[in-house]
């Protein structure tokens, strides 16, 4: 990788975070609110894409991880009266500890058996969710009031329930996981997670520990989607069951194929689009489910490489 | 009632649950074991089974047992022909790749259910069972129906083994199992088998679907816990055997109706049920009869 390659991806992301920041300004309400959404559920699309995309293992069941930071900052929120820092920082500890657990089980299988592993223990943690409906209320839910979501910087307090401030939270752990899954990818870690994709096979009898790295990408993987999910809670107020079933790992999934798995600004594009693309049809007809189940048929039958992949693979083939 | 007879009566609705378990996953197991495709749309065609039923049987009127018998013989034609169709035009042209098979079968998943919310609505809805008598035994009565669904399971999985290993066509079906290519090569249209076997293991699901019905009623979201449980009897009976997907089948069923009936709370049952067969795929890949992947 030469110098003007590195400059010119390193311009082309931050630029990406420039236009996202202008956007807050310029954006009309509406699609402010749900490029706030977008931003932050992209974080969820990225840490999954450091798996499907990257190490090329295809897990059905990062809901659990998604969950686990909004429960792991939810609970002790709502319950304990944990102010939302720390409470982020225990829902991104109790996705990482989970993600090292189901790591180190899960990757004991390969290929079909990890899928049905991974959506098992994601199955697991879904009923977990269900059977403690005292403390979680169940598909109910818990609602975060939005005096308890208020960030204290210095004398300023910003509210996470104000649409201008969470436009721009979000936006700033967009930004961070962006340039950090960038670096990562383009590090000697990143490389040996493509090369174990490529084949793992090989990469062990060149001497790497290739369990120890897909450990790590799982691990890496479940702390993005944990910070994700917590972010979401604490942001927009609402803890739920419904993050926790297998829609929430499906549809991940859907946003980084779509957009191109092993692409870094992939899961921002496949998010943003199916995000749209659903909003729209819902004010058509109710089935909007449809059209998930339609896009993921027509995706990997015609664009198996998604939008970005595509482009890389035509013309653009500088894109990380 | 005494201990003795509630796990008596208990033993018997995991029986019928065992019964309907057993025909299912033998459909998810044929097409796992013979086109390595893990279908997880297979629930939906058990849906698509049961909704079919009640719009046939609601159809006719009369005697129960005469819409109940041109259910049996409509909804496996039905849901075959939809799963043939799927196959000719998704899996096939995705050549059988398992992940991108995966992905499709979701998003056929997500297109039947929503179909069948739409076009059924989301109420459950039942299905008058063919005849209703009740097999008197001296702690409680029994419905004659659920004993009968048993019976009509027992035939068919006999069937289904003498069709495996006694005829022609069980012989292809093995051949290609055990080697595509080499089959191609000795002339076998291995194409076409996939979709045969494709469409036969969604109708193994809407069988089982058409004989619970009058027991369970139909319902836009009934192949959820199905799906889920049949994974689990064929993880359990190891993937691809006969044999060991009807033992699993059994003791899941039994199991399933011994522990809701009579211990703990439902969805502590499951979490442990799901938690146990994740460790078992995780430690014991191959499950109880199944040989080590090649």
């Amino acid at each position: 990788m030469n110098d003007t390659s590195a400059v010119r991806v390193w311009l082309l992301h931050l630029g990406v975070v420039a236009a996202l920041f202008a956007a807050g300004f310029l954006l009309p309400d509406y699609h402010r609110g749900v490029f706030s959404r977008v931003m932050v559920l992209a974080v969820f699309a990225m840490g999954y894409n450091l798996l499907l995309g990257y190490s090329g293992l295809l897990s059905l069941g990062h809901a659990m991880f998604f969950a686990a930071g909004l429960y792991g900052a939810g609970l002790p929120l709502y319950h304990l009266g944990w102010s939302p820092v720390p409470a982020f920082a225990a829902g991104v500890a109790a996705g990482g500890l989970l993600a090292l657990v189901v790591g180190a089980l899960a990757l004991r299988t390969v290929g079909v058996a990890f899928m049905i592993v991974t959506m098992m223990f994601s199955q697991v943690v879904y009923l977990t969710t269900l059977y403690f409906t005292t403390w979680t209320r169940g598909e109910e839910g818990l609602v975060l009031p939005p005096a308890s979501r208020r960030l204290a910087l210095g004398d300023a307090v910003v509210s996470l329930s104000d649409p201008a401030a969470r436009y721009m939270v979000a936006l700033g752990l967009f930004a961070i996981v962006l340039l950090v899954m960038l670096r990562l990818v383009r590090a000697p870690f990143g490389r040996t997670l493509a090369g174990i994709r490529e084949n793992e096979e090989r990469m062990r009898m060149l001497g790497y520990d290739t369990f120890r790295a897909k450990l790590g990408a799982v691990v890496v993987s479940g702390l993005v989607c944990a910070a994700a999910g917590a972010a979401y809670g604490l942001m927009f107020g609402y803890v739920g069951s419904g993050f926790a079933s297998i829609q929430y790992s499906i549809l991940p999934l859907l946003w980084v194929l779509v957009g191109g798995a092993a692409t870094t600004l992939g899961p921002l594009l496949g998010t943003a689009f199916m995000f749209y693309v659903i909003d729209y049809a819902s004010g058509l007809t109710t089935a909007w489910l449809v059209l998930v189940g339609a896009a993921l048929i027509f995706v990997v039958l015609f664009f198996p490489k998604g939008i970005l992949g595509t482009l890389r693979e035509r013309w653009l083939k500088w894109l990380p | 009632m005494g201990f003795g007879p509630l796990l008596l009566l208990a033993s018997l609705e995991g029986l019928v649950t065992a019964a309907t378990l057993a025909l299912m996953a033998l459909g998810l197991s044929l097409v796992f074991g013979v086109m390595r495709v893990v279908n997880v749309a297979h629930g939906e065609f058990f849906m698509l089974g049961a909704v079919v039923a009640w719009a046939v049987s609601t159809a006719f009127a009369g005697h129960p047992a005469v819409g109940f018998g041109a259910a049996l013989l409509v909804a496996p034609l039905v849901v075959g022909a939809v799963a043939f169709a799927a196959e000719r035009l998704v899996l096939k042209r995705l050549n059988y790749d398992p992940e991108a098979t995966i992905v499709a079968t979701i998003g056929l998943l997500y297109i039947v259910q929503q179909l069948a919310l739409t076009f059924y609505g989301a109420d459950a809805r039942p299905v008058q069972p063919p005849f209703s008598f009740r097999v008197q035994l001296p702690w409680f009565g029994y419905s004659g129906y659920k004993l009968a669904v048993v019976a009509a399971a027992v035939v068919l999985l006999l069937g289904a083994w003498f069709v495996l290993a006694r005829t022609r066509a069980g012989l292809v079906m093995r051949a290609t199992q055990y080697d595509a290519e080499t089959a191609q090569a000795f002339g076998i249209p291995v194409g076409r088998v996939y979709a045969a076997v494709f469409a036969l293991g969604a109708m193994l699901a809407a069988v089982a679907a058409v004989l619970v019905v009058p027991v369970s009623q139909a319902h836009y979201l009934m192949g959820r816990d199905p799906l889920l449980l049949s994974f689990v009897v064929v993880i359990i009976g190891g993937l691809g055997s006969l044999r060991g997907t009807v033992v699993a089948a059994l003791l899941i069923g039994l199991s399933d109706g011994i522990i809701s009936t009579l211990f703990f709370s439902p969805t502590l049952a499951k979490i442990l049920a799901t938690l146990i067969v994740a460790l078992v795929l995780v430690f014991r890949p191959q499950g109880l009869y199944g040989t080590a992947a090649r």
